[in-house]
């Protein structure tokens, strides 16, 4: 081929390239632009101190549009109904009646995450630690402790993508307690030293004790974990991201059991005869369940449709009966705020 | 603390003048629009995997790490094969074309199965260009600017890089959470690079069209006497490289701005690295290739103490990023260019793809290592064990390695 058909052929390729990238990009953004303009508008909830005064749920909205992912709260009696939109954006959020935990991503050359402790007024009040990816965030019931866990992913030239957890626990007034990671894991009476050790989504039980999710190798266990000891210990098999009842008597968790890699299947565990029971719900969730109340679950799930960013809530019975219903359209992260609670 | 290496490269022809041919640039072209495209799909990958797909990270990395293997035996297949058929060219248009194809299969990839036999794709796609790709440089190069030529090509492969999650968010920004336009994007950059490997890199034949290098002729080459020593010298050094992942960690487990900044210590080393590779690459054609490779490794060793040191800070951390760019820009361009004149140029595809799968395999076997020793003994006591050890590998490797350039 001579140069000049050389060079034609490129410039066609490029021309064919950029053509095709660029109508695909204009498409989704015309879709996107055309479900916002289709979406029924979101009618705006009551005043944020009422909707706050009582019961409520506190997620990150979904709906396309100019509250897309900021933190929305609805009250516990109508979940579906009108949203009151709050100031702050977050990735994740954990809400107690005194604070919230947000977790957001400030994208740019390189995509850097924030961990921030929100006050009632849903402004910043304080910066936690944070490294990597954030996944998950707990506050303790009284609203003085976080966990956030995140992946940090230690690049190489050699050998890229060696992922691993890191969770964190810190008192809201800004001291660290400590990376769970460092403290003692014993399963089944040894003391479990590998190298590929991770915990993740801690579950606080008081001011002192916790649940969390601790593996290593294929294997994953249920820890129950002292903040003053620096210790975990294992009390169950196969369990991730557990998250405690109201009645402190069950934790809810997903469990892979002999799923396809990357599924995973709801279960409450019952701290107190050992049961487990398999929920109702049947698609893959990988999120850290949230209690309603003592009886029922909720959880985010993507949407199924394709191209869509957009995810629900849903709810689910504890105790295996019934079936899933939709809790609150296009929302993530739910948070309850039951009200005060003892700490 | 270094041996001196006596054996200089070809004095006579000054290194100084002369420009990095036209298919080295070409080469780097390509390749740059392939980081683009790799890099754009690398950075968002977690955030698919995790917030989309809801695949276990842990999961992820571990099979990332079988897969590494995988693509390093595939390296040496690529080099063999670029050899054997004296077309290394068409061997290298195999692989960009495969983690092209990658991409756009990430649209149709929605499972946990899916996703990992597409992301192996590309590593396949990676481990089988590599090789023939070199050996195309090096047989586009002056011999006396082989150092230069990998540089060039090496710091055009680090501005694309640097280029995809640029890319890659401004997509994000536009088009929020739709991944699939990152990998039609991707895609379109990969494509664009594949075009213009096929269309203007020309079709340099290492071998006469009637011969066929045979695997006996390759084995003999490779595991020759003028081979054997710089592979055992590549070996010992990356046996005692940890990867710069551990050293990250290491900084931001004593350092609240190394923690905070985590992400940005990756841009640091590349851009120390992008600004490196060319000097270093001239360096070592002036001043001995195997020296410049082991002087790196002593950067190396400094970043290990530095990151033993009980405490930190951003000075520090800089001076740590910093030398981590030197050890790169010393070694990564700069092996191939100590390794392709050792070989005849029938076989360099598979002397080149050699010496990079013992050093990937190397360095894979002492992250390992390192991983169970940080385990036990924290991170200080090993870093300060691996300096030490480094430390006596140095002068060994460079008394290895002391005749590699001379026989040339």
């Amino acid at each position: 081929m001579s140069l000049r058909n050389r060079v034609a052929a490129l410039v066609t390729v490029l021309i064919v390239a950029v053509a095709g990238a660029g109508a695909y990009v204009w498409k989704v953004r015309r879709d996107q632009a055309r479900t916002v303009a289709a979406a029924p508008p979101v009618p705006p909830g009551a005043d944020l101190a009422t909707v706050r005064a009582q019961p409520h749920l506190v997620f990150r909205s979904t709906a396309l549009g100019a509250g897309y992912g900021k933190v929305a709260v609805v009250p516990l009696t109508a979940p579906d109904g009108p949203r009151t939109l709050t100031p702050a954006s977050c990735e994740r959020v954990y809400a107690t009646a005194a604070d919230a935990i947000c977790l957001s991503a400030e994208r740019g050359l390189v995509t850097t995450y924030q961990a921030r402790l929100l006050g009632p007024s849903w402004t910043t009040v304080r910066d936690l630690p944070l490294t990597g990816i954030p996944s998950r965030a707990r506050l303790s019931r009284d609203g003085t402790l976080a966990a956030t866990t995140t992946f940090v992913f230690g690049d190489s030239y050699a050998n890229p993508g060696q992922f691993s957890t890191r969770t964190v626990v810190a008192r809201v007034d800004g001291e660290v307690v400590g990376d769970i990671e460092k403290f003692t894991l014993t399963v089944d009476g040894r003391v479990v030293t590998a190298s590929d050790k991770n915990l993740w989504g801690v579950t606080f039980l008081d001011d002192d004790r916790f649940y969390a999710t601790a593996a290593s190798g294929a294997r994953t266990w249920l820890v129950e974990g002292s903040l003053s000891a620096r210790t975990v210990t294992a009390l169950h098999g196969d369990v991730e991201c557990p998250s405690l009842s109201p009645d402190r008597t069950r934790v809810a968790f997903k469990k892979h059991g002999d799923l396809p890699a990357g599924k995973w299947r709801l279960a409450v565990y019952d701290l107190r005869t050992g049961a487990e029971t398999l929920l109702a719900e049947t698609r893959s969730v990988d999120d850290q369940v949230e209690w309603l109340d003592d009886r029922t679950v909720v959880y985010g799930l993507p949407r199924e449709t394709a191209g869509t960013a957009s995810s629900d809530v849903w709810r689910v019975p504890a105790d295996g009966t019934g079936e899933p219903q939709l809790l609150i359209h296009d929302a993530w992260s739910p948070a309850v705020v039951r009200g005060e609670e003892g700490s | 603390m270094y041996v001196t290496i006596r054996d200089r490269p070809a004095d006579g022809i000054g290194p100084t003048a002369g420009k990095v041919s036209a298919t080295v640039l070409l080469l780097g072209t390509v390749s740059l629009l392939t980081d683009v495209s790799s890099e754009m799909v690398a950075s968002v990958l977690p955030l698919y995997l995790t917030a989309t797909v809801g695949l276990s990270p842990v999961a992820y990395g571990f099979l990332d790490g079988v897969y590494q293997g995988v693509s390093a035996f595939l390296r040496i297949a690529g080099g063999y094969a670029g050899d054997r058929g004296g077309q290394p060219k068409w061997v290298a248009v195999v692989g960009y074309g495969a983690s092209a194809i990658s991409r756009i299969a990430m649209l149709a990839a929605t499972g946990f199965a899916a996703i990992t036999a597409v992301v192996t794709a590309d590593r396949l796609g990676k481990g089988l260009r590599t090789a023939p790709r070199d050996a195309l440089i090096a047989e586009a190069s002056d011999p006396a600017m082989l150092g230069r030529a990998f540089g060039v090509h090496r710091a055009l492969d680090t501005i694309g890089a640097a280029l995809g999650p640029l890319v890659a968010f401004a997509l994000l920004w536009s088009v929020p959470g739709s991944y699939d336009s990152i990998f039609v994007v991707s895609f379109a950059f990969a494509v664009v690079g594949v075009a213009v490997l096929v269309l203007f890199v020309p079709n340099l034949r290492t071998t006469a069209p009637s011969t066929r290098t045979g695997l006996r002729r390759v084995l003999r080459e490779v595991g020759g006497r003028r081979l054997r020593r710089p592979l055992i010298a590549a070996g010992v050094l990356g046996l005692l490289t940890v990867g710069d992942g551990f050293l990250y960690l290491a900084l931001q487990e004593r350092d609240d701005v190394a923690a905070v900044y985590f992400p940005l210590l990756y841009v640091g080393t590349n851009i120390a690295y992008l600004a490196l590779a060319v000097p270093m690459g001239r360096l070592a054609d002036r001043f001995g290739r195997a020296r410049v490779l082991v002087a790196g490794h002593g950067a190396l060793l400094a970043c290990y103490l530095l990151g033993a040191l009980p405490s930190g800070g951003p000075g520090l951390t800089l001076a740590v990023l910093l030398l981590l760019g030197v050890f790169y820009a010393a070694t990564d361009g700069v092996l191939p260019a100590l390794v392709s004149p050792l070989v005849p140029a029938e076989t360099r595809g598979s002397g080149i793809a050699a010496a990079q799968t013992v050093v990937v395999l190397a360095r894979f076997a002492s992250s390992l290592t390192f991983g169970v020793l940080w385990a036990v003994r924290g991170p200080a006591v090993s870093l300060l064990l691996f300096a030490a050890l480094l430390a006596v590998a140095i002068p060994v490797a460079a008394w290895l390695l002391r005749g590699a350039e001379a026989s040339r």
